[in-house]
């Protein structure tokens, strides 16, 4: 693989829309990525073959009408329930982001699902996260303050696979409360999720869900902090620091070029 | 057959269960049902059941809401498509979803009080509601089968319309409608006055036959105030040319002249948007437009379509640009506000609640918003009773388009003569029949229900994406427009003039169900479709192309060189008119104004000098303070752009600009902003215009935004636009427009007008009533920021800073947040006359100075200050950085006296900024020349202490941060 820039399928089409930004997060950490057309995959499933990382992104695949990322999961495991088993089962990596991760626990390769915010109302904000979990999306990152915006992001879990889970290390990242809540005075957990979970993984860390959105904090002026921090930096002679959720597409990257 | 798919949540504890139906009307065998219902149902946290209600709760009654018949069923279309694939089969006319909540009340209430809940959870005019009581339910616990499917009785699909009838025919015919020969009514509004009438007679007399009734709704369509602005149009008193000639283009080419080499404007008045240079690659876009008469019927439906439907013009401009912003604007009245109002005389049909018009409005900003993938950044809110029954919907996109596309200027477009005539997305209903001629005239009870519709936004993301990033790239089509009021009789000739001629087959066009008639399908309004002319070589990949992306597009005809728009129906020619008369035959009308003044003498005045209490209180006002509850549901970080946000700092206030980041890889950004200041209508409306264009602009200058790269759009929003008082008063405005537009070198690049936002009803009592808006125009503004790293904050950052107030404050509160406060305390109507007045020369050379001192990074906050002045400015800058402020008052510059014009006159022009202590020296030489005053420091202590003579105010930021998100929290 050296040498040789990993490439990254990122799936679209039926409402999906963050999947410019996450190919442009991919792209700057390092990697190749396409944009994928779900008609275009069920048309030429071996395509699958050439990738080493797929790429849930965010949206409103069919406009959460029938339950978030239910229609869209469906559709795929009714055409490509075989690739994507291959897939897995290939030293491959995949993420689901929001709408993405809604997906793939439809899909049923992640534990648990996710249903509407406590709140009762589609929520935009940043929050802190604690990372928990062992996986290659996650090496070396132990906090990370990201945006989250969603209607249904409660996690829910029943309580024993919740037990086996947290033994596995599945248990991605949690809401804690970091430099955001403190700044902004919010609390940690945003929309009620179970045990504060807000992304979990499987396939030994190979498969990440999550609900924030990492692709929308690259760089340093999305964060609420950004006009503070700018002040504080000038007056420290500081340089501006880039935005902190390209770390995990650069793991990702990481984990071929190793 | 007929079953029902019951979908409930699991182990749902508290609150009424909410129950998913659909019901499927089908010819599949028995096991596939089942297989449906777990496709449909997620295990983990929902439980399903077949021809029964699941058993998750004892109840009393069922209450099923469900959608009328043809009304948009989004979850219903949805369920549909996942039927089809899983069983892979083919689109199938005897497979039908259609969806519905059941709420299930456990209580054993009298069936009076579950009727009215049932009637807080619909709206009659889309949707049904039906009441089960368990005494009444079948042993099987299954709900009834019946589905809601459209029927359409036969009727005659063309008739004739004879016009060779007295005036009081012609008169009713434009005024009601075509008498309908099956049903022996009127069809609805043609929103054609006798005048308009009698030329579409000569017309036809010259052609010796009776137009059809197609050629005369698609008139009505072409003509109406909708679409022609015949008030902005038309001659009015001794401006020959009308007003938007004269002043809003007029504004524009002189300015545009003016800048030479440096005009940034590329398109303007010409497509669905205005556009204007970002880069040397890019253009930007951006359209406002107002959804007003629709969101008063189902404020959910009229704001969801608004913002889809501008998405649309941002889709249409050019050959297509990217949305990448969504703004919005709300006016409606006090949510507390109780009282009802009819639109009939015999009281049976009210109106909604400015609350319930609130909620519905802003949910459907929400879900167009939120479900295109889009961000919504940019917004306001402002409330006055006389918005009770016409609220204001603003919706507004911003769209990225590349200069070139395959080596052609993206902004022309040309239909040529052959093309075929295309139309993409969703199909055609009796939805949205006589939305443009409805909106043109004042509300009553003979407003069409038809004209209400739901929107489908995935349908218009599926097609958005297969045309703005795939079909465009590969120069699959010569022109392209949106579907919006007028459906297809507007589309299709407005594109016939880049060519000179079009004919279509009216029978191809898809239809949601079969018995429409040509002409109901010609003027359709039904959402999320476009048209497009394609080169006949070409139609064949591009159909392809659209099949791939489960997007429905349909050959409906040809461009031609005819000069005629000719239409036919199963090979029958039912419309045959000159594009000439279609376009420009409307006559000319000359307006006339009478000049009216307004005065009213001032409120009592407070005694004493202290003024925390009364700070505090109009803290709270819901005009002033925060409004994070919508900021926060709308998603504007989607796309990755954010750069200055709806809500900053620590004390999340919200911001007058807006900044984003179109192009992830580049360091430019594009700010918005907006004005509006309708109060002031009450005294003087050139001034109510001057103050929102000054406001407008001084917002994005604020924040970092450069009047050489920043252009405005108008909305105007009027009332009884007939009337001679009101028609001076928008001449007024206009003209204001012009003069500061010219002063400031912002031309208009887009705008739009809504002139009849007048309620004509019934009070509780039967009494007739009219309730009309204040004169109310929204300017919106658009500007590129080369490095977006330079954008400054509102809020105050770090104790120590130096406070100061850029301009002058006068003695200008009338119609003031706080004159209209006093006087609503007192009751009367003394809400004073000195409006504030914009001085052009002043103003220009601070925006200039401010511009300098961001560009060299001075600056720590920089906070425009608007409604309720210099005192609520300060809590605002406060409470976003959640930090105190030590301020003097007592020589502010300008013409000023009086302890609460220093606190509250709403004098324009007039900037709250801080800067570090290291940097005062450099800011001050740079605003040397202009009005700078050193008010006070940024305290570390969180008091805000204001001192005049004495001290006058003293609170605390903690505090201010209550009052200011009180609102918010008690609509959350």
């Amino acid at each position: 693989m050296k040498n040789k820039k990993p490439k990254i399928i990122i799936m679209s089409g039926y409402g999906l829309n963050c999947e410019e930004e996450t190919k442009f997060a991919f792209e700057r950490a390092g990697g190749v990525a396409d944009i994928v057309h779900i008609n275009d995959l069920v048309a030429s499933p071996g395509l699958l073959n050439d990738y080493q990382i797929m790429a849930f992104p965010g949206g409103f695949s069919y406009g959460d009408d029938t339950g978030s990322g239910k229609a869209y999961a469906n559709k795929f495991k009714n055409h490509l329930a075989k690739e994507l088993e291959e897939f897995l089962t290939r030293d491959t990596l995949t993420i689901g982001i929001c709408n993405g991760f809604q997906i793939i626990t439809n899909l049923g390769i992640l534990p648990g699902a996710l249903t509407y915010n406590s709140g009762g109302k589609y929520l935009d904000r940043w929050v802190d996260l604690k990372v928990e979990g062992n996986s290659p999306w996650l090496k070396g990152v132990k906090q990370l303050s990201i945006p989250i915006a969603h209607g249904e992001g409660r996690y829910v879990i029943s309580p024993k696979e919740y037990k086996s889970m947290k033994k596995k290390g599945q248990v991605a990242f949690t809401y804690a409360k970091g430099d955001i809540c403190k700044f902004q005075n919010l609390g940690a957990n945003p929309n009620g999720s179970q045990h504060d979970i807000a992304g979990v993984n499987a396939y030994n860390g190979r498969v990440l869900g999550l609900m924030p959105h990492p692709e929308r904090a690259t760089f340093a002026h999305q964060s609420p902090l950004w006009q503070i921090r700018k002040n504080q930096n000038k007056k420290e002679g500081k340089l501006e620091e880039g935005g902190v959720g390209i770390i995990i597409f650069r793991n990702a990257i990481n984990y071929f070029n190793k | 057959m007929i079953s029902r798919v019951y979908v409930a949540q699991k182990g749902k504890v508290s609150g009424t269960e909410i129950i998913t139906s659909y019901l499927i009307e089908h010819e599949l065998p028995g096991d596939s049902l089942f297989k449906i219902a777990r496709s449909l149902t997620n295990p983990i946290i929902e439980i399903f059941s077949i021809n029964a209600i699941p058993k998750v709760k004892s109840f009393n009654y069922v209450i099923e809401i469900g959608l009328k018949p043809g009304v948009t069923d989004n979850v219903g279309h949805t369920a549909k498509e996942t039927i089809l694939d899983l069983l892979h089969l083919e689109d199938s006319p005897n497979l039908n979803v259609y969806s519905s909540k059941l709420f299930l009340i456990s209580s054993s209430m009298k069936i009076d009080r579950v009727k009215k809940i049932a009637s807080s959870l619909y709206n009659p005019l889309i949707e049904t509601s039906n009441i089960t009581s368990i005494k009444g339910f079948p042993k099987n616990r299954n709900l009834f089968l019946d589905v809601p499917e459209v029927v359409l009785r036969k009727s005659t699909p063309v008739m004739g319309v004879p016009l060779s009838v007295p005036d009081e025919e012609l008169t009713r015919i434009g005024k009601e409608g075509i008498m309908d020969i099956d049903t022996r009514t009127r069809r609805g509004p043609l929103a054609l006055d006798l005048e308009s009438m009698k030329t579409i007679q000569e017309y036809f007399i010259k052609l010796e036959r009776d137009p059809s009734d197609i050629e005369l709704e698609s008139l009505a369509q072409t003509w109406s105030e909708h679409c022609k602005h015949t008030i902005f149009a038309n001659p009015i008193d001794d401006i020959k040319d009308g007003l938007y000639k004269t002043y809003i283009k007029g504004a524009t080419n002189l300015i545009r002249r003016e800048k030479g080499n440096d005009d940034f404007c590329v398109s303007v008045f010409s497509d669905n948007a205005g556009g204007i240079i970002f880069d040397d690659e890019f253009l930007i876009t951006h359209k406002v437009e107002t959804h007003n008469s629709p969101s008063a019927l189902d404020p959910y439906g009229g704001a969801m379509t608004g913002i889809v439907g501008v998405n649309r013009d941002t889709i249409g401009f050019g050959l297509g640009a990217k949305p990448v912003a969504n703004t919005y604007g709300f006016c409606f009245g006090e949510p507390k506000d109780e009282k009802k109002f009819f639109a009939d005389k015999n009281l049976t049909q009210p109106t909604m609640l400015p609350k319930r018009i609130m909620d519905g409005a802003i949910k459907g900003i929400n879900v167009g918003g939120n479900c295109s993938g889009i961000p919504t950044l940019s917004g306001f809110l402002k409330f006055d009773n006389r918005y009770r029954a016409k609220p204001l919907v603003f919706a507004g996109t911003v769209g990225l388009i590349p200069r070139k596309i395959n080596d052609r200027l993206s902004h022309e477009k040309e239909a040529l003569a052959g093309d075929y005539v295309v139309v993409v997305g969703g199909r055609v209903g009796a939805d949205g029949i006589h939305g443009a001629t409805f909106s043109s005239v004042a509300m009553d009870s003979n407003s069409p229900a038809t004209a209400v519709q739901i929107g489908d936004p995935i349908t218009q993301k599926k097609f958005s994406d297969a045309i703005i990033k795939e079909a465009r790239a590969m120069n699959l089509y010569n022109s392209i427009t949106d579907n919006g009021a007028g459906g297809l009789s507007c589309s299709v000739a407005e594109m016939a003039k880049e060519c000179n001629g079009a004919k279509v087959f009216l029978e191809k066009v898809p239809l949601k169900y079969p018995g429409l008639r040509p002409w109901e399908i010609w003027i359709s309004e039904s959402q999320e479709r476009m048209t497009l002319a394609i080169p006949k070589k070409k139609w064949e990949v591009f159909k392809a192309l659209m099949e791939r992306r489960g997007v429905e597009a349909t050959m409906i005809g040809e461009f031609t060189d005819s000069g005629r728009c000719v239409v036919s129906y199963e090979n029958r020619i039912i419309m045959d008119l000159e594009l000439e008369f279609l376009h420009n035959g409307l006559p000319k009308k000359n307006l006339t104004t009478t000049p009216s003044i307004h005065k009213y003498s001032n409120p009592k005045l407070p005694i004493g000098s202290a003024r925390t209490k009364i700070l505090e209180d109009l803290f709270s006002n819901n005009n002033v303070s925060g409004f994070s509850f919508i900021s926060e549901q709308y998603d504007h970080e989607v796309q990755a752009s954010s750069v200055l946000k709806p809500l900053s700092g620590r004390g999340r206030i919200n911001t007058d600009a807006q900044v984003f980041k179109p192009v992830l890889s580049s360091p430019q950004g594009v700010i918005l902003s907006s004005g509006l200041t309708p109060s002031y209508s009450d005294i003087n409306t050139y001034h109510m215009a001057a103050c929102s264009l000054d406001t407008a602009v001084r917002n994005a200058i604020c924040a970092g935004g450069k009047l050489t790269h920043l252009a405005i759009l108008d909305n105007f929003c009027w009332c009884s636009s007939y009337d001679k008082k009101r028609l001076a008063e928008l001449v007024d405005a206009v003209r204001a427009c012009y003069d500061y537009a010219v002063g400031y070198g912002t031309p208009f690049i887009s705008g739009k007008d809504s002139m009849f936002n007048d309620f004509q009803g019934y009070n509780e009592k039967g009494k007739p009533i009219k309730i009309s808006i204040p004169p109310t125009l929204l300017i919106s503004t658009i500007g590129v920021i080369k490095n977006i790293y330079k954008i400054v904050s509102p809020e105050f950052k770090n104790s120590g800073d130096i406070i100061y107030l850029l301009g002058e404050t006068h003695e200008e509160l009338g119609a003031s947040v706080y004159y209209k406060f006093l006087a609503a305390k007192e009751k009367s109507s003394r809400i004073g006359s000195t409006v504030p007045k914009v001085d052009l020369k002043k103003n220009l050379k601070t925006y200039l100075a401010l511009e300098h001192a961001i560009e060299q990074e001075l600056l720590a906050s920089s906070l425009s200050v608007t409604s309720g002045g210099l005192g609520i400015a300060l809590a605002k800058a406060s409470v976003g950085g959640m930090v105190g402020c030590d301020i003097s008052i007592k020589d502010l510059p300008g013409r000023i006296k009086s302890l609460d014009a220093k606190l509250f006159s709403e004098s324009q022009g007039r900037i709250l900024v801080s800067v570090a202590p290291e940097n005062t020296k450099k800011f001050e030489k740079i605003m040397r020349g202009t009005s700078c005053a050193r008010l006070g420091m940024v305290s570390k202590n969180g008091k805000m202490i204001i001192i005049d003579t004495k001290k006058v105010v003293d609170t605390d930021v903690k505090k201010l941060y209550t009052i200011y998100h009180s609102f918010s929290e008690s609509m959350k």
